[in-house]
């Protein structure tokens, strides 16, 4: 009885583990699979032919596998990069600096944390038809330079940096742009490193906005290219298109595993995906 | 303490007397820092908003020349377009399943982990996994897995003599289908906010529940746990809702809204970016987001909050 109370909760959570890392597993041995065992719906993890490169090197010709891979760090780079440019600032004035129209700015940024990207996308699609930027890497970005998200979180981090610490900086002749950059951020890099987790994922792995905006095949992020790659193959090379699936999944998967921590703060941070 | 007062008062009463220049850099400052993201919020959040809501009430198609007011006949036509409310209906019957197992199967596995000392980190990985990875490189692998031939899901079914299950192909378990994805996207997710939530719980009240005669873990759990994670699954439930009405990846990789299993944010799609049906998509759109806003107003009351203007 004591035996079985210390390891239930053990075999408990071990077989609730089974679905949820079956795909993974199955993905990464049809990946490693000859097409020939196809018919081999076993679980044995050592395959009769180790075809490991044969499909992963089909899955980097059949489509440009490694050129989805580009698309997508520009993409989630650029984004990343624009939103901190713009959300720092933005959270500094509305956290120390008392400026007009304060209050208002806040409120709006509260009303758009609640309003999803998807609600945006019809009136943003016309305006890039309308302006010819329809399959542009800027098509891609622009609609999340901005993430209120960023704004809202930075401003809770940074109200708590102290004010004496501002003033004393200003005595000594820091400009607000040092201030804003070089100290208070300094102080909130945990909420820095998790938003950019957080941003990093969610643009990664996004499908609807590129899906919208990009029809041509080297422009595609991952997740399209994932998309075209299955219609391509429809279901003819399982081998290769687990191993398309496995280098899309790798980066998140790898970097999770590599800074745990992190990832589940980013990643929780919000409800809204 | 009164001399900290004497030597803090008197740079205050400095800074007062010219109080009003450096308040008016400083505001001046603020609007310079807020004006890119000032301008960004209009151009991406508020014109959008005012244009979408002004093509709700035309039949503006893109690409066509010209565009009438038709009033509020999108709406209308919305509620007798049957494939509009059977994408509604799939949605609802998605969230309907994804909400009590995703949150409920979320709170088994973490009251499980939270007790867990030297595996716990193990678990969470397991468990977390399937938030990471990219959704739809996994829903193609879940149309592998549950392949009626090449499977072996259905292999393991026939293996205890049953009948092979159709999950991708006979329509009536499309849906279901999606919401088993679903529920195995989220319940990390859900499982980590509702680690937290146990965290936030004073470890005094489990022992003062058992002084009080809650022997049996299964009453301290009924009488602090449950009560305490209140607020953790009021939260919960919201994104989970919210996250359930924006099943659109497995709908994309699976179906493509093929045999009556379009769900809502597919259909928006179809309709405003593959027939170009802009004005009728629009009307779609606000339908889609008044239904996103009433599920938020729990989420905007937990966010306001933790804000202090």
């Amino acid at each position: 009885m004591a035996v079985l109370r210390k390891y239930l909760p053990h075999l408990v959570l071990a077989l609730g583990a089974v679905p949820m890392l079956l795909p993974f597993y199955w993905m990464f041995l049809t990946s490693i699979r000859s097409p020939s065992e196809i018919f081999d719906v076993s679980l044995w993890p050592i395959p009769q032919h180790l075809d490991a490169a044969q499909n992963y090197a089909r899955a980097a010709s059949q489509v440009p596998m490694l050129r989805f891979m580009l698309n997508g760090v520009i993409v989630c780079g650029g984004i990343l990069i624009v939103q901190v440019l713009t959300a720092v600032p933005a959270a500094y004035a509305l956290a120390k600096l008392k400026f007009p129209a304060r209050r208002l700015m806040m409120t709006l940024i509260i009303a758009a944390l609640c309003v999803p990207m998807q609600a945006l996308a019809l009136p943003l699609f016309v305006g890039l038809a309308k302006t010819n930027l329809l399959n542009t890497y800027f098509a891609m970005m622009a609609p999340f330079f901005l993430s209120v998200f960023a704004i809202f979180l930075f401003h809770q981090s940074f109200r708590s940096y102290p004010d004496e610490v501002i003033e004393a900086a200003r005595m000594d002749g820091f400009s607000e742009m040092e201030i804003c950059w070089r100290l208070v951020l300094r102080g909130s890099l945990p909420s820095l490193a998790a938003f950019a987790v957080f941003s990093l994922v969610a643009h990664w792995n996004d499908l609807y906005w590129p899906m919208i905006v990009v029809t041509d095949t080297n422009l595609a992020p991952p997740p399209l290219g994932m998309l075209f790659f299955a219609d391509v193959e429809s279901g003819a090379n399982y081998g290769a298109l687990m191993a398309g699936a496995a280098i899309i999944t790798a980066p998140m998967v790898i970097c999770f595993l590599f800074a745990r921590r992190h990832f589940i703060a980013g990643i929780t941070m919000t409800g809204v995906k | 303490m009164t001399l900290v007062d004497a030597t803090l008062a008197k740079p205050e009463v400095a800074a007062r007397a010219k109080r009003s220049p450096a308040d008016r850099r400083k505001a001046r400052l603020g609007l310079l820092f807020a004006a890119p993201s000032a301008i960004l919020l209009a151009a991406f959040y508020i014109i959008p908003i005012v244009v979408l809501c002004v093509f709700s009430l035309t039949d503006y198609q893109l690409g066509a020349l010209s565009m009438r007011f038709v009033g509020l006949d999108n709406f209308s036509k919305a509620f007798s377009d049957p494939v509009f409310l059977r994408s509604l209906w799939n949605t609802v019957l998605y969230a309907v399943i994804v909400i009590p197992f995703g949150v409920l199967l979320a709170l088994g596995v973490a009251l499980l982990v939270y007790n867990r000392k030297k595996s716990r980190a193990f678990w969470e990985i397991a468990y977390f996994l399937p938030v990471t990875a990219t959704l739809v490189a996994m829903a193609t692998v879940w149309q592998f897995l549950l392949h009626p031939s090449l499977g072996p899901v259905n292999a393991a079914i026939k293996a205890f003599g049953l009948e092979p299950v159709a999950f991708l192909s006979n329509p009536a378990l499309l849906i279901p289908t999606m919401a088993l994805i679903g529920i195995w996207q989220v319940l990390g997710f859900n499982m980590v906010l509702f680690l937290a939530g146990l965290t936030a719980i004073p470890k005094d009240l489990h022992e003062a529940a058992r002084l009080d005669g809650a022997k049996h873990p299964i009453d301290r759990f009924l009488t602090v746990t449950w009560p305490m994670l209140g607020p953790t699954t009021l939260f919960v439930v919201v994104t989970t809702s919210i996250s359930a009405f924006k099943v659109f990846e497995t709908v994309a990789v699976l179906t493509k809204g093929r045999f009556g299993s379009e769900t809502l944010l597919f259909e928006l799609y179809l309709e405003g970016f593959e027939y170009s049906n802009t004005g009728y998509a629009a009307a779609l759109t606000l339908l889609f987001l008044v239904i996103v806003l009433i599920l938020s107003i729990g989420q905007m009351v937990h966010m306001d909050r933790k804000v202090h203007y």
